[in-house]
């Protein structure tokens, strides 16, 4: 093996390092908020919502299962300003991670929603709650708690194909990993640091939305 | 300026796309074919072997499709091997779809009734046979809608070999973008070329599911 | 005036016609049971009155106000009948407190302390004043249920439909539903009971209509059904000859 491994020089690009992680985690922290709120209107929508809504939701749903975040992101970051709309780097990077997370986490939520005992709906309607009111004060929290493990795995799921938006120049991890190795051509060490850093904020996000869950949600479902 | 016409553009892109359907059949047929042996591994009765395909799964699982293709291509090339980009595509993605498989495949197994082992056990089966002829069976049958559902981030993982340089789909909408200047058109029917090759497995993937609960539910 | 008339309800089920022609009034203060085989239509008359069902034909109404099925008139409907389930329904991750309160805020726009107060009385009154801060999956099948009523209760609905409310509970936890149900009725309170317990019937209340493949077979008081069952169907229900 020619090839001799060094870690030491990289310390002298921490402030990239830490950028890429901190742009990161901000992406994946108004990603995640923005994206499964944008997922609960959508499955509220599919699963108890006005007739007309359904398919438009259900287009938009199907249409970034089916296609590539990259394309997606792509698409927005300089497909959109052909239509007049410019977007900087980091709010293209956010709008798509949004707008991905929240088609995947509709059809989640939707899933809970539809588990709800059908007794839950009757007991809010009989107690003259509007279907909304029952929706908001009765099947939400019960429904997100069902599905908290599912949506979780999406949260990190979005948050590692984040990586991607190092193509439109936003200053993510892997932005710095790839300024790293275009100027010292250590790649290996470059990318295994990172990857590294990458499985670390895994494990702390997956941590992270299991202790939220267990401040949202007080009590153990029985069903 | 050269005209580009809709055909010209939509020719490139469907040309491509070919390279897109390979590496996606190579991807899971190969990633299946790991994702077997990993899966055998997860369930073995050796710790240690568990321990390997556990941390294995939770590595792959754990960092970004784009980091590991990184290091597939960057990584190897500095050991003297020339890693032509599609190897390296080849490669990272086997090894990745093979974890998410394993761990697809090993809570179909673990949803064959306990009592399965035990009665194949108490019949004086070993563990392969049990396997081959009692718990594999059971399992193949609730495997096939996620298996097939997965099928789909199969093709849209591919998307990400672009960025190392394999020329699929994606790698040829940008290159196509930067000679026209039509990314809104370019990159849309990108979309809808990924769309038809990736909707058509989802589907399939939610029909088989009903049908299997229905089968489930006249039990 | 009744408190509820119901007249010729007919209600199908695509070609299944499962009421076919109910006429019943019932009179502020009666304590009425309605009993029959299962699939009889009992539990789809009850359902109907506040309109978890939609009837085919015919009309209901409720304190003089028709029901019409458009979203004010079965909101104000549900606001004068309440409803109890055989399968409690409480909501799991509100305390039985939370369970009381909740209708009332949201509802009937209460403010929280007046809602809390009300819920504590309510929850008093079916004897679980203590019970205020537990969680459904803390609380006995028995206990569930008397929350339920409190939560129903707590609407001061002018009737209560109950359907089969003691019918999931095991047996020593039927007693202590039956108790509350039992106040209740002492002081006044309009009740509609679908029930297979045909002691209660016959202690509380002052009718009882058997149903028959979707049509009031019998009616009466509990002193005469039970005692002298006319018609075969009654005869074979009850399992006298």
């Amino acid at each position: 093996m020619s090839y001799h491994f060094e870690f030491g020089w990289l310390l002298q690009y921490y402030p990239q390092i830490v950028k890429g992680i901190l742009i990161t985690i901000e992406l994946i922290a108004i990603g995640g908020v923005l994206g499964i709120s944008l997922g609960t209107f959508c499955a509220w929508v599919r699963a108890l919502g006005p007739a007309w809504l359904k398919p438009v939701i259900a287009a938009y749903v199907e249409l970034i299962r089916n296609t590539p975040f990259l394309i997606q992101l792509f698409f927005i970051f300089f497909g959109l300003p052909s239509l007049g709309l410019q977007l900087n780097e980091l709010t293209a990077a956010n709008l798509a991670m949004i707008v991905n997370l929240g088609a995947y986490s509709c059809e989640i939520i939707r899933a809970g929603i539809q588990a709800t005992p059908k007794g839950q709906f009757e007991a809010g309607a009989s107690l003259a709650m509007t279907p909304f009111e029952t929706f908001r004060h009765v099947v939400l929290v019960p429904s997100l708690q069902r599905m908290w493990p599912a949506l979780s795995s999406q949260v990190v799921i979005v948050m590692l194909g984040s990586s991607v938006v190092s193509q439109i120049a936003a200053e993510d991890l892997t932005f710095a990993a790839n300024f790293i190795q275009s100027r010292t051509f250590r790649a290996f060490e470059a990318y295994i640091v990172s990857t590294a850093i990458y499985l670390a904020l895994a494990i702390l996000l997956r941590q992270v939305l299991s202790v939220v869950g267990g401040l949202i949600f007080q009590r153990r479902l029985t069903r | 300026m050269i005209e580009f016409t809709v055909w010209d553009i939509l020719r490139n892109l469907l040309l491509a796309t070919r390279w897109t359907i390979l590496l996606s059949l190579v991807s899971f047929i190969g990633g299946g074919a790991v994702g077997l042996m990993l899966l055998f591994l997860r369930i073995s009765k050796r710790k240690s072997l568990r321990a390997f395909a556990k941390y294995y799964i939770e590595l792959f699982q754990g960092t970004p499709l784009l980091m590991q293709l990184f290091i597939a291509f960057f990584g190897l090339g500095l050991f003297g091997v020339d890693v032509p980009a599609w190897l390296a595509a080849g490669l990272a993605l086997i090894f990745w779809t093979a974890a998410f498989l394993a761990e697809i495949w090993r809570g179909c197994v673990e949803s064959v009734a306990k009592g399965q082992w035990e009665a194949s056990a108490s019949l004086g089966m070993g563990w392969l046979q049990q396997m081959r002829y009692v718990i594999l069976p059971q399992a193949l049958k609730v495997a096939v809608p996620p298996t097939v559902g997965f099928s789909v981030q199969v093709v849209k993982g591919t998307a990400l070999t672009s960025i190392i340089g394999f020329v699929e789909l994606s790698k040829a909408g940008t290159v196509v973008t930067n000679a026209t200047f039509q990314p809104f058109t370019v990159y849309g029917f990108v979309a809808l070329i990924y769309f038809t090759l990736c909707w058509p497995l989802s589907k399939s993937s939610q029909i088989l599911e009903r049908k299997l609960n229905v089968a489930h539910r006249n039990h | 005036m009744s408190l509820i008339e119901i007249t010729e309800v007919r209600k199908s089920y695509g070609t299944n016609e499962v009421l076919k022609g109910i006429n019943l009034d019932v009179e502020p203060g009666e304590v009425i049971a309605i009993i029959g085989k299962s699939g009889s239509g009992k539990s789809t008359l009850l359902r109907c009155i506040n309109g978890l069902e939609t009837i085919t034909q015919g009309s209901i109404s409720v304190a003089g106000a028709q029901l019409l099925d458009d979203e004010v008139h079965l909101k104000a409907l549900r606001l004068k009948v309440g409803m109890i389930f055989q399968q409690f329904n409480l909501f799991p991750h509100l305390s039985a407190g939370g369970n009381v309160m909740l209708s009332q805020t949201v509802v009937k726009k209460r403010q929280k302390a007046d809602a809390e107060a009300v819920a504590r009385k309510m929850l008093e009154r079916v004897g679980l004043g203590h019970k205020f801060d537990a969680y459904p999956d803390q609380l006995s099948g028995g206990q569930q249920q008397r929350v339920a009523i409190a939560r129903a209760l707590a609407m001061q609905p002018i009737a209560l439909l109950c359907d089969e409310i003691t019918s999931a509970l095991d047996p020593e936890l039927v007693a202590e539903v039956l108790a509350v149900v039992r106040e209740l009725a002492a002081e006044g309170m309009t009740l509609l009971m679908v029930t297979h317990e045909m002691k209660f019937a016959r202690d509380v209340c002052s009718r009882v209509v058997f149903m028959h493949e979707g049509k009031v077979h019998e009616i009466g008081p509990p002193e005469e059904l039970f005692a002298d069952p006319k018609t075969p169907e009654l005869k074979q229900f009850l399992g006298v000859h």
